[in-house]
């Protein structure tokens, strides 16, 4: 009977423990998330910048993110490009773009142009001299529109024919982040 | 009979007996079964210190005449009874009644030459022993139970592997595991059973929900792992096993260890540990695929006719690495993956388990007690603790390189008791309840939104079952179970996601708190379930039986199908649970057809099976993030029916060769819409010649041959997704099963011997003999690489 006796405290106290747990859960802080890309392209000849913007305030949640292209894109024209990364549920707004340059080894940009509106190349590289197309420039031709996809892809094969120069197709790894803009060179 | 069985029945203790020298008294009594008082006859009654025996006759009376002494001491034992010794003053009495344990259930466990050792007389049940047991030391639980026909697998990669039963899995498996029911976070798809299948002597697998005495939820079926058994005499004994296998390099040890004392008490302790690195299929390796799984166990108790206890307690750390190239980032990683050949990252071989892997350490704690009484019954009290932490570790960066991106610790406590009564073995009754509950603690400091949230469970459940035997022949089972669920969570619910899925309209009395872009939220959902099942058993006579089987169950959705919200990387898919759904409803019914003697065996088993409101994940969408587009599974409700056949047929040509064939072959269709069920396993057939002469130092040698066909009954869930980059629409090719495949394997074993009395049984064996190429329609990773190639494995196991 002491085995009944003590069954039951056991049971009982386990009871009790379970009656004092009703605290709400905490909020998860999201560091890691990526809401927020934006190129910024200043033309080297001096003039406004044009900023195009790629933002998913919900990260994995049901709205599709907020792309914005600031202008067109002026003709036969070199722009300066700097990429930055931004994850915006933390206030103030951390910048990841700090996080991909420490592990540049394992990170890349690419920039996919179509219909033959512009051409992108690499000015900043890893430490075993890799791209890493957090700069960069774009050099626009004759007038026509487009799309550029910038994508952020994590562990890529660096050294796979054709990434180093921004070709994706052999990049593999994981895509971090994927935003297709449509442009207009006049 | 076995010698075993002898020396468990006649157990005799011999004492002193004092010397009188009054030689005319006289002694006599009655024997008598514990349960049910009926007489026992050819009991034999020793008098202890001399040479005077008596046997019981047809009423189970006895008598002794011309005694000489007044104090002495009798020993009582019977061929199918434990053996019991009483003591004697004639001068107070000079008649006894002897109550003997007719102890059938527990002899039958000692003798391993015997056929049956069933949980039930009227269920689609397969014992697995363990002789078959042990070949699967290095795998797993879910490796094991396939061999039983109509029993398959989801997987994966190679480690993770979950028991599929007549097609169904997860929470509609019920896992028994020395009378505790594992509660182990088995809704997901990629998380296996937490057994040691090293702790088990024999598992017992039952199709369809017909043990309502475990739970009324199990629709596919019941899993009854038993650990060692322990009978009443001075003994120790012990197991050990060594094992090796050449893909992964892996290797692993066992060792059980036994003490039992002939007053009842026993105490038992196992540790078991293995490890494998990468494994390789015939043409590349596969990288980050390893596994390190360590697990101890350990139980003491008493077991007395009238009374015992035990004291339980194991331990199991599983960590296993997940193929590197399946973890990927959005749609057209996806495409890349299942376009290309091979995986897209292959590294040199290693024993490292690093990310996406998983940490998950099991933890049971079991108590129990039980009284029997005379024309009665048997009472039992049981109290369970469970405590499942699981880690998931995913690719991730900066400061969160290593931190896990799930950690959930769910803890369970059950209680539980029954009541057997048994004094009339024709008509024997079952009554028990149940209470339990649940904590589910995800932990906030993964940095990733929480996929299950923190949630407390309630359960309670009554039942009575009672087994009938109106005639030799028939045997009638008959049980009724009520089931009480209650889930009261906390979810955070991102508040687009909360309006997306419209629960605005019909939740938003739940809301406790709005963090603006999240609102966390109070779900609360009570569940009433009835559950039914009978069972018939009719024995035709000439070795021939048949077993007919109806069961009602119902099960209430479990965490992952109310609440999951999230992006699941290894699928490139985000899923999607819903508050509304409803409890699933089963009604099966199966027949057995079994022809069993010494030169052959015929089995076939066939079921169908109805399913009101069968909860399902289904592709319904596309959503698109910042990382790219992702299809969106949801968890649905539909109405299903499956059916099939098991078959399994053995048959001995002579004293050294045996052939068999298992076979089985199911469908399912969700018959709200007219389409295949996703998941549903393939015709798949098994054939083994065996050759066998014992005195060749108990050799056996064995080919077999395993065809599994390309499943042709498949949803067609494939989609488009728009490629940015291309300014095209591509198929995204996610349905169609891979090709038919076959395997040769081969085995054989002998007995070596190391001294007069001792041997070590020595099993050398290879898997996939041919080193076919090949990918199975139920691996969650077939999109990413083949399955595993040869294999060549050696097992070494001493019984001392």
């Amino acid at each position: 009977m002491k085995t009944i006796k003590l069954l039951s405290i056991l049971f009982i106290s386990s009871l009790v423990f379970i009656s004092c747990s009703d605290e709400n859960p905490l909020p998860v802080n999201e560091e890691e998330v990526i809401t927020t890309m934006t190129a910024t392209l200043t033309p080297t000849g001096g003039g406004t910048a044009i900023v195009l913007k790629t933002q998913d305030l919900d990260g994995d949640g049901p709205n599709a993110p907020v792309i914005t292209v600031s202008n067109s894109l002026a003709i036969n024209t070199v722009y300066t490009g700097v990429m930055e990364v931004l994850n915006e549920t933390e206030s103030p707004a951390e910048d990841i773009t700090e996080e991909v340059l420490e592990e540049a080894l394992e990170h890349q940009f690419f920039f996919t142009p179509t219909n033959g509106i512009a051409t992108v190349a690499y000015t900043d590289t890893d430490s075993e001299g890799n791209p890493l197309g957090i700069q960069f420039t774009l050099t626009t031709t004759d007038a026509g529109s487009g799309t550029i996809t910038i994508s952020l892809v994590h562990e890529p094969e660096k050294t796979e024919p054709g990434v180093s120069s921004g070709d994706i197709t052999n990049a593999e790894g994981e895509t971090d982040i994927d935003a297709t803009f449509s442009i207009v060179v006049q | 009979m076995s010698v075993k069985y002898y020396l468990t029945c006649l157990f005799l203790c011999f004492i002193n007996v004092t010397i009188s020298q009054n030689c005319n008294l006289k002694f006599q009594g009655i024997v008598k079964d514990f349960h049910d008082g009926t007489p026992i006859e050819g009991a034999y009654i020793k008098m202890e210190g001399s040479n005077l025996y008596a046997i019981s006759d047809e009423r189970g009376n006895f008598v002794f005449n011309n005694i000489c002494t007044v104090n002495f001491k009798v020993s009582v034992s019977h061929v199918s009874c434990d053996s019991k010794t009483v003591t004697i003053n004639l001068n107070k009495k000079s008649f006894i009644e002897i109550r003997l344990e007719h102890h059938i259930e527990e002899l039958i466990e000692v003798n391993v030459t015997s056929k049956v050792n069933k949980k039930s007389k009227t269920a689609q049940e397969t014992v697995i022993k363990s002789d078959v047991l042990e070949r699967y030391s290095s795998l797993s639980l879910g490796d094991a139970i396939k061999e039983i026909p109509g029993i398959s697998s989801i997987n994966t990669g190679n480690s993770i592997v979950k028991p599929v039963i007549n097609g169904l899995h997860s929470s509609r498996i019920l896992i028994m595991t020395n009378n505790v029911r594992l509660q182990d976070q088995e809704w997901g798809i990629e998380h296996a059973p937490n057994i040691d299948i090293n702790s088990a002597e024999s598992i017992s697998l039952i199709k369809g929900a017909n043990a309502l005495e475990f739970g009324g939820d199990a629709l596919g079926g019941v899993i009854i792992v038993n650990p060692s058994r322990t009978f009443n005499k001075d003994s120790i004994f012990g197991k050990t096993m060594l094992n090796g296998h050449s893909n992964g390099k892996g290797y692993g040890f066992n060792t059980t260890l036994t003490k039992t004392f002939s007053k009842g008490f026993y105490i038992n302790g196992q540790v078991s540990h293995k490890q494998t690195g990468d494994y390789k299929t015939p043409d590349y390796l596969l990288t980050n695929t390893g596994s390190k799984k360590t697990g101890f166990s350990a139980f003491t108790g008493l077991k007395k006719l009238e009374y015992g206890f035990e004291v339980y307690y194991s331990y199991l750390k599983n960590k296993i690495a997940i193929l590197r190239s399946s973890h990927i980032g959005n749609v057209e990683d996806l495409v890349n993956a299942i376009n290309s050949d091979e995986p897209t990252i292959i590294n040199d071989f290693s024993y490292d388990i690093n990310a996406p892997k998983q940490e998950v350490i099991h933890q049971i704690f079991k108590a129990n007690y039980y009284l029997r009484f005379k024309n009665f019954g048997k009472l039992d009290v049981q109290y369970d603790y469970q405590n499942n932490h699981r880690f998931e570790f995913d690719i991730r960066r900066g400061d969160d390189r290593d931190n896990a991106a799930i950690d959930l610790e769910l803890q369970s406590h059950t209680f539980k008791s029954t009541l057997k009564l048994d004094s009339n073995s024709d008509n024997i009754y079952k009554i028990g309840l149940l209470a339990g509950y649940q904590d589910n603690y995800a932990n906030p400091g993964t940095g990733v939104r929480r996929l299950i949230p923190d949630y407390q469970k309630f359960d309670f459940g009554i039942f009575s079952i009672g087994n009938f035997k109106p005639s030799e022949k028939l045997a009638i089972d008959i049980g009724v179970r009520y089931d009480f669920n209650r889930i009261n969570a906390k979810k955070f619910y991102q508040t687009s996601r909360w309006i997306e899925r419209g629960y605005n309209d019909d939740f938003s009395d739940i809301i406790i708190e709005d963090f603006g872009t999240q609102l966390l939220v109070k779900p609360s959902f009570d569940f009433h379930s009835v559950s039914v099942s009978t069972g018939l058993s009719y024995d035709l006579g000439k070795n021939r039986s048949v077993l007919f089987n109806y069961g009602l169950s119902n099960r209430a959705p479990n965490a992952s199908e109310l609440f999951s919200d999230g992006l699941h990387h290894s699928a490139a898919r985000i899923e999607l649970g819903d508050l509304r759904i409803l409890k699933e409803t089963s009604n099966r019914i199966s027949g057995t057809y079994n022809y069993d003697s010494e030169k052959a065996t015929i089995t076939v088993e066939g079921f169908f099976n109805h399913i009101h409101n069968f909860i399902y994940l289904e592709p319904t969408g596309v959503e698109t993030t910042i990382r790219g587009s992702f299809p969106v599974w949801e968890y649905k409700q539909v109405n299903a029916i499956l059916f099939g056949a098991d078959l399994n047929m053995r048959y001995e040509i002579n004293r050294k060769f045996m052939v068999q064939n298992k076979s089985s072959f199911m469908k399912g269709e969700d018959v709200s819409s007219n389409r295949d069920l996703i998941d549903i396993p393939s015709l798949k057939t098994t054939n083994l010649v065996r050759f066998t002469n014992k005195k060749w130092s108990n050799f056996s040698a064995e080919i077999q041959s395993e065809l599994v066909f390309r499943q042709r009954n498949f949803p067609n869930n494939n989609f488009e997704a728009y490629i940015p980059r291309t300014d095209s629409f591509i198929l995204v090719d996610i349905s169609s099963p891979p090709p038919a495949y076959h395997l040769l394997n081969v085995r054989s074993d002998f007995d070596l011997k190391i001294s007069k009395k001792e041997n070590v049984r020595v099993a050398f064996s290879i898997n996939n003999l041919l080193n076919t190429s090949y990918r199975e329609n139920l691996n969650r990773l077939r999109y990413f690489a083949d399955e595993i190639g040869r294999n060549f494995s050696i097992q070494l196991i001493y019984n001392y």
